[in-house]
């Protein structure tokens, strides 16, 4: 069982995630599993008989496909090729902010510490940060910053709005 | 000018703190490479040919005279005492040590300045006007916005790693000082019909590879919309412009793939879903951040002031020439905007010592009110001194080198660092901009000449903005050797050519280094030869056509070709 970061804490994680390999019939096993976005348009019914179920998407799926089945899964992952393709980050602004998603929303590939403020800041809650990272270092990474300019996800009001901010002092009269 | 607030401060100095550990771990062996790269490149830091280079935003090109204090002070002791002023309203230092990195970070930040996003594939320093708020021409002062966005775009979590670079400049005036054509998204603020302040959207311009004049997508957005509007563009990028080949992932591609109307469409659709989102603007935050951009306590002047200096041209023809070039229309009577050059002869274009930088921000509260622009000319300006202040101000800046009265003139050029430095060049930018202003040193001539802009560009990055010169130098290699591609007819969309944008055409093949004083020579012998009275060389490109130029300057054996021939005899 690993360790993954969820919600500023560590904890164990029994989520399996299925990665088949293309062309290769899909078997999935017991216990809670994450799927493709395919298989799960595919076996939608099948899957949710199960009880918990999870899916993720690549940085090319379109959130907007999985919109509909939202309600009926408990995580959702969004998986980072290179820590450097943001496209990650707007998934994850989508799913929460435009379709609403409330369940856990985890990142998943190629998760550094560094990243991890911009990820909570977009919706994500759960990291599974990359297996040789240091899981301390990273709960450390997590709030680099106490404010932030603009809306995103974690506070969509941006601080002119939830600060009094300074006017220029009286100058010369 | 701007002040930070709490807000503003705890950011930038969280920032230090972050970056410092950041190296830390870095230098630990806690970091690879790759994984420090985007680090690093978000807070300014290069690796460059000789040592790490460090870009340090000056926001639309505005400092006070203790900010550039301070970059004098960083040049002394972090660096070799200079700092090179760059087209996007940055400052570079060619060789600060990693390790010293964050102290850096910190001495900026206790003048409420920083590195933040200045490269990278992010939102970088937003540029504008270097005459914003003193120009005559001024519809309405861009610098609100520019640092409303500044605050909206800095630590953006969804937008810290684009496709690609994201450059944003802002114009408030009849002319465009900014560039506005070439950027990745273009504002122009205006009055639409009832008097409302809005902007006219360009998105999609760019240089490089593959240059683009930007599309307007659309032609008034409110301006309470701008930050909201702004992300939609982002998002859309973000999400859909490419990622699979580097010379194809700005947004000028998508938008040219998608098509102008379906890139905009798909912009209003997003934006649709946000519009009155909390991003959205206030009067009361708008009020705020304008407030900071007020007028100064401009005096009223003795109305000898204009006498007198009228005198002292018709007495003193040097500092005649000097103001005829330098000094700038101001918006209140008996003020003017002076530019210092930073084009002499044997120094590189936009360098400056930090004993420059120290003279002229005790000039801006000598003569002016503590404040320092930069243009993307790479000039500095002191934006309000009285006229009667002109004659003291050049004898003092003819002492210290800024006061070659070239600006907008064939000297005036504009260059990247180039391959003495960048480790991303093909050639150098340096020695053939020195080469050229030696050849054209000669004040009556180069008064002759008139206005024109040369750009050079060590590779088909453009930072020396090459597509958009009158004549533009770009640097090839070729088999390991670096030679030079000629274009003429570029403008980059302010009156020095005649109010367009447009991308300059090559003139055949490229030349070798050498021979580069000759071809600019060449070309200038055609534009005397063929002008019509005032025209000026951009003018007579436009009415001619490349055609002439290419068989003047191709027609008969250049030097290096002779001297070629020769030795192989």
């Amino acid at each position: 069982m690993s360790e993954i970061i969820l919600r500023d804490s560590l904890v164990a994680d029994d989520w399996q995630l299925l990665r088949p390999l293309a062309g290769d019939p899909v078997s999935v096993p017991a216990g809670r599993v994450i799927v493709p976005l395919a298989v799960w348009l595919d076996r939608q019914a099948e899957l949710a008989a199960r009880g918990e179920v999870g899916v993720w998407l690549t940085m090319t799926d379109d959130p907007a496909t999985l919109a509909p089945s939202l309600p009926l899964l408990s995580l959702v992952a969004v998986d980072f090729p290179k820590f450097t393709d943001g496209r990650g980050y707007s998934i994850a602004y989508l799913l929460r902010s435009r379709f609403g998603y409330r369940g856990q929303l985890r990142a998943i590939g190629d998760v550094l510490p560094d990243q991890l403020f911009y990820m909570k800041r977009v919706g994500f809650d759960a990291f599974a940060v990359r297996a040789d990272k240091d899981l301390r270092q990273a709960l450390r990474a997590l709030q680099p910053f106490t404010d932030a300019y603009q809306g995103s996800w974690d506070n969509a009001v941006p601080a002119f709005r939830r600060h009094t901010r300074d006017w220029p002092r009286a100058t010369k009269a | 000018m701007y002040v930070y607030d709490q807000v503003d401060r705890n950011l930038v100095n969280e920032r230090v703190a972050q970056y410092r550990d950041q190296v830390r771990r870095f230098l630990a062996g806690d970091l690879s490479e790759d994984e420090f790269r985007p680090l690093r490149l978000q807070n300014g830091l290069y690796m460059q040919r000789h040592a790490p280079m460090l870009r340090v935003a000056i926001p639309y090109g505005l400092l006070s005279a203790m900010q550039l204090r301070m970059l004098a002070s960083i040049a002394r002791r972090y660096d070799r005492g200079y700092g090179h002023f760059t087209t996007r309203q940055n400052i570079q230092y060619n060789w600060p040590r990693l390790e010293d990195s964050p102290d850096i970070l910190a001495d900026l930040a206790s003048v409420e300045m920083h590195a933040i996003q200045t490269s990278g594939n992010c939102v970088r320093n937003i540029t504008s006007d270097e005459f914003a708020g003193v120009a005559p021409d001024e519809i309405l002062d861009p610098r609100p916005f520019a640092e409303i966005l500044r605050q909206w775009s800095t630590f953006h979590p969804e937008f810290a790693f684009l496709p690609r670079k994201f450059k944003i400049a802002v114009n408030g005036a009849t002319e465009d000082r900014a560039a506005t054509a070439f950027h990745d998204i273009g504002l122009h603020l205006q009055s639409g019909e009832a008097g409302e302040v809005g902007f006219r959207v360009i998105v999609g311009g760019g240089m490089g590879r593959t240059p683009v004049v930007g599309p307007v997508i659309r032609e008034f957005l409110p301006w309470r919309h701008v930050n909201t509007y702004v992300e939609a563009i982002l998002r859309v990028y973000n999400r859909h412009g490419r990622r699979d080949n580097l010379y194809k992932a700005r947004i000028k591609i998508l938008v040219k793939a998608l098509g102008t109307q379906e890139f905009a469409r798909q912009v209003e659709e997003e934006w649709a879903q946000i519009r009155n989102s909390p991003d959205t603007l206030t009067d009361q935050e708008l009020a705020r951040v304008s407030a900071y951009f007020t007028p100064p306590d401009y005096d009223q002047h003795p109305s000898n002031d204009e006498a007198d200096f009228g005198c002292h041209l018709k007495q003193n023809t040097a500092f005649a020439r000097w103001v005829g070039r330098a000094v700038k229309q101001h918006r209140v009577t008996g003020y003017r905007a002076v530019v210092l050059s930073l084009k002499k002869t044997g120094v590189p274009p936009g360098d400056a010592s930090a004993d420059q930088m120290d003279l002229a921000a005790g000039w801006s509260e000598r003569f002016g009110f503590g404040e320092i622009r930069v243009s993307h000319e790479q000039n500095l300006i002191l934006p309000d001194v009285r006229v009667g202040d002109l004659l003291t101000l050049w004898e003092e800046a003819r002492g210290a080198g800024l006061a070659t009265p070239n600006l907008g003139l064939l000297t005036d050029i504009i260059a990247c660092p180039g391959g003495d430095f960048c480790s991303l060049a093909n050639a150098k930018s340096i020695p053939i901009a020195e080469a050229i202003q030696r050849r054209f040193d000669d004040l009556d001539y180069l008064h002759d000449i008139g206005e024109l802009n040369i750009n050079i560009s060590g590779c088909m990055n453009s930072c020396g903005h090459h597509h958009a010169g009158h004549i533009g130098i770009l640097g090839v290699d070729k088999d390991g050797e670096e030679w030079y591609q000629v274009s003429v007819g570029g403008a980059d969309g302010s009156n020095a050519g005649g109010g367009r944008s447009a991308i300059g055409k090559v003139i055949g093949p490229s030349f070798k280094a050498n021979d580069m004083p000759d071809v600019i020579s060449r070309l200038i012998d055609i534009y005397l030869d063929q002008r019509d009275e005032d025209e000026r060389f951009i003018d007579t490109v436009g009415r001619l056509g490349i055609a002439p130029f290419k068989s003047g300057v191709y027609g008969a054996p250049l030097r290096a070709q002779r001297e070629g021939v020769a030795a192989d005899v």
